[in-house]
């Protein structure tokens, strides 16, 4: 599945890195702790969250991550948006909650 | 081969530069995936504490044809009790910091679990020195 698949399913809005639409995902990981998707995130995941700091995507492009989604309406700083376009690591956007999401995501990632 | 690079106190925008450089060097040397995710977890960790907790540092980076050896030398104000600093959960990171993701008390075992060897010594008021090797060949399991 590629981050396009999950952004037409779960309705999610791309903030940035488009270009990276095409990346697969293998999983996904919950976390607003940076050492703990540092310690714990699989290349691949997208990554929920709501740390919108540059600093995310330090993490994300370290750890390979295939996307990150910010929950319950959050939007990047510019400084991430810029780094995201470049690493073409997309961060995309939900209203919905970390909770809610994140039941989706898993959802979908295991039909 | 050897890099060198410093690290400023408080500056979290740069924060992980030196790790992503480190990064592509292994890549580019054809280190073994497994190995080169254990470095960066652990280098970042490192790079990330001096940020959150000193002024300024320097982490010195050797690679051979063995291991990749990371020294991080740290002005600071130093740890007054290692053995609680290595316990998952433990930080004294500022609110700010916390707030950022960072200070969960999960950088020092993360660094110590990824790492083959792994030394750290400081005085207080002066700063830290870690030195972290990651061996190339990954022993068969």
């Amino acid at each position: 599945m590629t981050v396009a698949d999950i952004v037409t399913a779960l309705n999610l809005e791309v903030l940035s890195g488009a270009k990276g639409l095409q990346r697969e995902v293998t999983g996904g990981y919950t976390s607003d702790l940076l050492s703990d998707v540092m310690g714990f995130a699989d290349a691949g995941a997208v990554w929920v969250t709501l740390q919108t700091h540059k600093n995310v995507m330090a993490v994300a492009s370290l750890k390979e991550l295939g996307a990150i989604v910010l929950v319950k309406g959050f939007k990047p700083e510019p400084d991430t948006v810029e780094q995201s376009n470049e690493e073409e690591i997309p961060v995309l956007g939900t209203d919905l909650s970390a909770f809610e999401i994140t039941g989706k995501l898993y959802n979908l990632l295991n039909q | 081969m050897h890099f060198e690079y410093k690290v400023q106190g408080g500056d979290f925008a740069r924060a992980g530069l030196a790790s992503s450089q480190v990064k592509k060097v292994l890549k580019q040397l054809n280190v073994d995936a497994k190995v080169i995710k254990r470095v960066v977890v652990a280098m970042y960790e490192a790079e990330v504490n001096i940020v959150a907790h000193a002024y300024q540092g320097t982490i010195n980076v050797d690679i051979d044809t063995e291991r990749i050896v990371l020294n991080l030398k740290d002005h600071g104000p130093g740890i007054p009790d290692i053995p609680l600093a290595m316990q998952r959960g433990y930080s004294t990171a500022s609110p700010v910091v916390r707030e950022m993701g960072f200070g969960a008390g999960m950088g020092l075992p993360n660094i110590q679990s990824n790492a083959d060897e792994f030394k750290i010594t400081s005085e207080v008021g002066k700063g830290t020195n870690l030195e972290i090797v990651v061996y190339l060949n990954v022993p068969q399991e």
